[in-house]
């Protein structure tokens, strides 16, 4: 279905004021220069990173040159590649965890009052305790640093997402909800038709927030937690990097996290648009 | 319906032992002003939101759960409440759907009842491409798609302008004659309800209640000649005058 068929069609059925709202085609050379202008001011960040290095003529166990952590990246992959792992395994893992558990928790809570009175306190309570503060002891209770990383992890990302579905599955269009009563339905069909679609925005709000939140945390609580050997994450290499002053690699170890935010962007906000750019404001191009 | 009141939490009496009897094949009209219970009655009618007292009877034996004649009632409401998710077709499937029936089944009558709202090539699009008028005819093909027996209409064209209240004022005309339906219709014109109904039923405010029964019976075609013609304008100066007597009694509050 194109947007001239569709346009054709209202002047074919020429019922009262009609008017298909007809999406504006960006033009050819927006498209170049939306890829071609971020593009460049990145590179000409790294022109500059560099040019401040050879006028300064800043050491390099203080500043490495672009050029120094790139090879850096390339030498120590072997070190570097099973800590980017390990903490992406932890930053997916948590946010599935929340994703799964966030969902499901705010579909109880909205099935009564008196659920949601009793366990909100908890919620509340969990999300504003800094996590930096209960890592240590998480470290302590957990079998293994792994799990206490990931339970960190998981608590930041859990509560965006709760919180959003919790409004989400409350603001549903009344009349739309006496419609569905009118009807008999049911309240597994209610949940199912009505609550869940439209409370997909603010599901795509959470999995945003949650996302980026997740990775932080995997970081954070790494710092905390203090992991060292084998299975560490990129936080832990950070930090090792840094005692032995092999800046480089610390650069090297940065770039790669932040890589990885950058994925964990893109792949939400992608997933947002899937979900919602036929119908929500949100996600759709406008005509003024 | 008999005697039904409606008491809100707040201590508002809403209505007043309301008594109507609405016959098959009727197209009424519930004109008043606004705050004198004309949508409360409405949706009591329709099991939204039960009376505090009183009760209302229908004919039909087929009674379900919620004191409903089982898919025999269609609702229309004052915005065209579609899910934006949702495209023309699956909007309109929704009732269907939600008592079993497959989509492959319910296709058929589903581009039927399009059809006869003249959506029929709108069935891939979503509500935010159509335009006010057309999400209004959306809603009427999901409300009529059940085949009811009884079409209840919440002041459904008040948020259109004057031309497109007018088309829609016809489409809704002939489908009621095509079906044979009983239509309520809530609306506070006058004009729209001299337009539409064979009756109309001025209510009062403060508390609500039935103030005027009015028959408005025409041999004339309800057309575009007929919203000229001076029969029609009579009509309207009868309901106006009606309509002025419940508010002043609204008003004193006796």
């Amino acid at each position: 279905m194109t947007d001239a068929v569709q346009t054709a069609n209202v002047a074919e059925a020429g019922t009262d004021s009609a008017v298909a709202i007809a999406v504006v085609r960006t033009s050819t050379i927006e498209k170049i220069l939306r890829v071609v202008i971020p593009v460049t001011m990145v590179a000409l960040a790294i022109g500059l990173w560099q040019l401040h290095i050879t006028v300064n003529q800043v050491p390099r166990y203080i500043m490495p040159a672009p050029g120094d952590v790139i090879m850096a990246l390339y030498s120590d992959w072997d070190t570097l590649s099973p800590s980017l792992l390990v903490t992406l395994r932890i930053t997916f893992l948590a946010l599935g965890i929340a994703l799964v558990g966030g969902v499901g928790l705010a579909i109880i809570l909205v099935q009564s009052k008196w659920i949601e009175l009793a366990i909100f306190p908890f919620a509340v309570i969990l999300q504003v305790t800094p996590m930096i503060a209960i890592a240590p002891l998480l470290i302590i209770y957990m079998p293994d640093t792994q799990s206490a990383l990931l339970t960190c992890a998981f608590v930041v990302a859990f509560f965006p997402i709760l919180s959003n579905m919790v409004a989400g599955l409350k603001s549903v269009d009344h009349n739309l909800l006496n419609l569905f009563e009118l009807y008999g339905a049911n309240r597994w069909q209610t949940l199912i038709y009505l609550k869940l679609p439209a409370s997909l925005p603010y599901f795509a709000a959470g999995l945003r927030i949650g996302g980026g939140l997740s990775l932080i945390a995997a970081v954070v609580a790494e710092f905390a937690a203090g992991s060292a050997g084998k299975g560490s994450g990129l936080a832990f290499r950070l930090l090792e990097s840094g005692y032995r002053l092999n800046y480089p690699r610390l650069y090297a170890a940065l770039i790669l996290l932040m890589i990885t935010g950058v994925a964990i962007f893109a792949a939400t906000s992608l997933i947002a648009w899937l979900l919602l750019h036929r119908w929500h404001e949100s996600a759709m191009k406008r005509e003024n | 319906m008999r005697n039904v009141s409606k008491l809100f939490s707040n201590g508002t009496l809403a209505l007043k032992d309301m008594t109507l009897d609405v016959h098959r094949g009727e197209f009424l009209s519930l004109l008043g002003p606004s705050g004198c219970g004309k949508s409360t009655a409405l949706r009591i009618i329709a099991g939204l939101g039960g009376a505090s007292s009183g009760s209302i009877d229908w004919p039909s034996s087929r009674i379900n759960a919620r004191g409903l004649p089982e898919g025999d009632v269609g609702f229309v409401f004052q915005e065209p409440t579609l899910m934006p998710w949702a495209t023309v077709f699956d909007n309109v499937y929704l009732p269907l759907r939600l008592t079993g029936v497959s989509k492959s089944a319910a296709r058929p009558r589903i581009m039927e009842t399009l059809d006869s709202v003249g959506l029929a090539d709108f069935e891939r699009s979503y509500p935010r491409e159509l335009s006010g008028g057309m999400k209004m005819r959306v809603s009427i093909a999901r409300a009529l798609v059940t085949k009811p027996r009884l079409l209840l209409m919440d002041e459904p064209f008040a948020a259109l302008d004057e031309i497109t209240r007018q088309k829609l004022n016809d489409d809704v005309l002939r489908l009621w004659r095509e079906s044979g339906i009983t239509v309520i219709f809530v609306t506070h014109s006058v004009f729209e309800s001299a337009f539409l109904s064979n009756r109309i039923v001025v209510m009062r405010a403060r508390p609500g209640q039935v103030c005027a029964d009015l028959s408005i019976e025409t041999s004339a075609i309800r057309d575009a000649n007929y919203r000229t013609s001076e029969e029609y304008r009579a009509t309207t100066d009868r309901v106006s005058r009606a309509l002025q007597d419940a508010i002043m009694l609204g008003a004193q509050g006796k």
